[in-house]
């Protein structure tokens, strides 16, 4: 099922209903939950009622006040020597000492992933760095490098065609199959930058 | 140690077992065999559990040396199975002598050809499962020739009396396609969906079978409308801008910005794995009752 909502609070709060329905055992045999921007896929085993329980659930949901879950907090080192730098700071009528302040002094939350494993699209960027994609996408931007595109701000894990600003590098891993968890970007963590120099 | 070496390849050799799904919200696609029915035929046979992870064979080529006595058994379409040069029966187990070859012809029609071993293919699973993933690259690597595959222990005995022998592989693909959730961004979705004929496109992949043919309209209240990136599913009937719908399968991207017109059930899902380039396809508008 593929539930639609108006806005990015409502699909987290759409998540952490079923995320707590599941956990006390409400709703049984559900196989993927998977949040985006306006929508939220859930997905249950054939065979259960879980879509029936589901459209139950939804009913009764506050969409209006998402229950606050226990918040995971991740900082990820940056070295923000990044190829679009100069081009974002213009953007923004700041010097990049003033922009790297701004980027680095907020804090994100993980909205959702995709594109790849463990790229995690990250809300809560300052006003101006809401900045337009580039023009012409890169062919390869190499894996560790932090962007910003639109309301989102994230990290490539891995070496990918991109076409976000990129603002700088960090050395952590965000995805690695043979951790556990293996992404380190999981939707509902908390997300902050710390300036490497 | 139980192993099996690659001595050649056709043009694709993967193991596949029936994938990692649940990892989803870590942009992590579900993988697994194309064409289940056939994996899961294929380890009972050699007394396999069905989720055993065996070898996805694309238009056959395998070539392998049993580095100690094991069963084996090859599902999928009709294939030629050889074991030393003598030709043996596909769809049946096949017990093999340390040091026999093992070689798999090119099927008639269809495109997988499925290997089980007694025991499984044992190489490390990443997320729970040993799928190779083409779209994110997680699993194993594609076979190479010289791979050695560790086998694990075989758990019960060949099973051998499987009633269900080669499917016949359809020269025309009449698929289902259950309307939603982006149908209404289409005029008259269903009656476009039963009107247009395709092929599938030689551009098909694990990720996507992609259908060359009518162009899918859209709804002018939607033309040239971005669609915010959403969640997809397999089977998932995605229509890019060029209005060429393109067929989700097991190694599908998690999420997609072009809408969806409809989803292709589940057990219509394993005759994609089959489906040569060429091969027609009609689509038509199915009404779930949930």
């Amino acid at each position: 099922m593929l539930v639609e909502v108006d806005s990015l609070d409502q699909v987290a709060a759409v998540r952490a209903a079923v995320l707590a329905a599941a956990d006390r055992g409400d709703l049984t045999g559900l196989v993927e939950l998977v949040p985006a921007a306006r929508t939220v896929l859930v997905s249950v085993q054939p065979g259960t009622n879980g879509l029936t329980r589901l459209r139950e659930l939804l009913a009764d949901a506050d969409l209006t006040h998402p229950p606050r879950p226990a918040r995971h907090e991740v900082r990820i080192p940056v070295r923000y020597d990044g190829p679009d730098l100069q081009l974002a700071a213009e953007t923004a009528g700041l010097s990049v000492t003033e922009l790297v302040e701004l980027h680095s002094g907020a804090e994100y939350a993980v909205a959702f992933t995709g594109f790849a494993p463990g790229f995690g699209y990250l809300v809560g960027l300052p006003e101006p760095l809401v900045q337009a994609r580039l023009d012409r996408p890169r062919t390869a931007v190499p894996a560790g490098s932090v962007g910003i595109a639109g309301e989102f701000t994230g990290v490539y894990p891995r070496s990918s065609p991109g076409g976000w600003r990129l603002l700088g590098r960090t050395e952590l891993a965000l995805f690695d199959a043979h951790r556990e968890p293996p992404a380190l970007l999981v939707p509902g963590d908390t997300v902050r930058f710390e300036v490497v120099r | 140690m139980r192993a099996v070496t690659v001595l050649a390849t056709g043009p694709q050799a993967l193991v596949q077992d029936l994938g990692r799904p649940g990892h989803a919200h870590l942009g992590v696609p579900p993988s697994g065999a194309l064409d289940g029915p056939a994996l899961r035929l294929a380890n009972r046979l050699v007394g396999n559990a069905e989720s055993a992870a065996g070898v996805e064979v694309l238009l056959g080529g395998l070539r392998l040396r049993a580095d100690c006595s094991c069963t084996v058994a090859v599902t999928g379409p009709a294939v030629p199975v050889t074991v030393n040069g003598r030709a043996r029966d596909s769809h049946a187990p096949v017990p093999l002598a340390d040091g026999d070859v093992l070689e798999l012809g090119v099927p008639d029609g269809g495109l997988r050809a499925y290997l089980a071993v007694g025991g499984g293919i044992d190489v490390p699973a990443e997320l729970g499962s040993r799928s190779t993933d083409v779209l994110s690259g997680i699993g194993p690597a594609p076979l190479r020739a010289g791979a050695e595959l560790p086998l694990g222990e075989p758990v019960t005995l060949p099973g051998g009396a499987d009633e269900l022998g080669p499917r016949p592989v359809p020269d025309e693909l009449r698929l289902p396609v259950l309307l939603g959730p982006r149908d209404d961004w289409f005029t008259d979705p269903a009656a476009q969906l039963a009107a247009g004929s395709w092929e599938v496109s030689p551009d098909s992949n694990r990720i996507g079978l992609r259908l060359a043919g009518s162009v899918l309209a859209r709804a002018a209240a939607f033309e040239g409308v971005e669609l915010p990136s959403e969640p997809v599913v397999t089977g998932a009937l995605q229509v890019p801008a060029d209005g060429r719908p393109v067929v989700f399968l097991a190694d599908h991207p998690t999420t997609g910005g072009y809408p969806v017109i409809g989803v292709v059930p589940t057990a219509a899902l394993p005759a994609l794995a089959q489906a040569r380039p060429g091969t027609r396809v009609s689509l038509f508008a199915q009404y779930s009752d949930s």
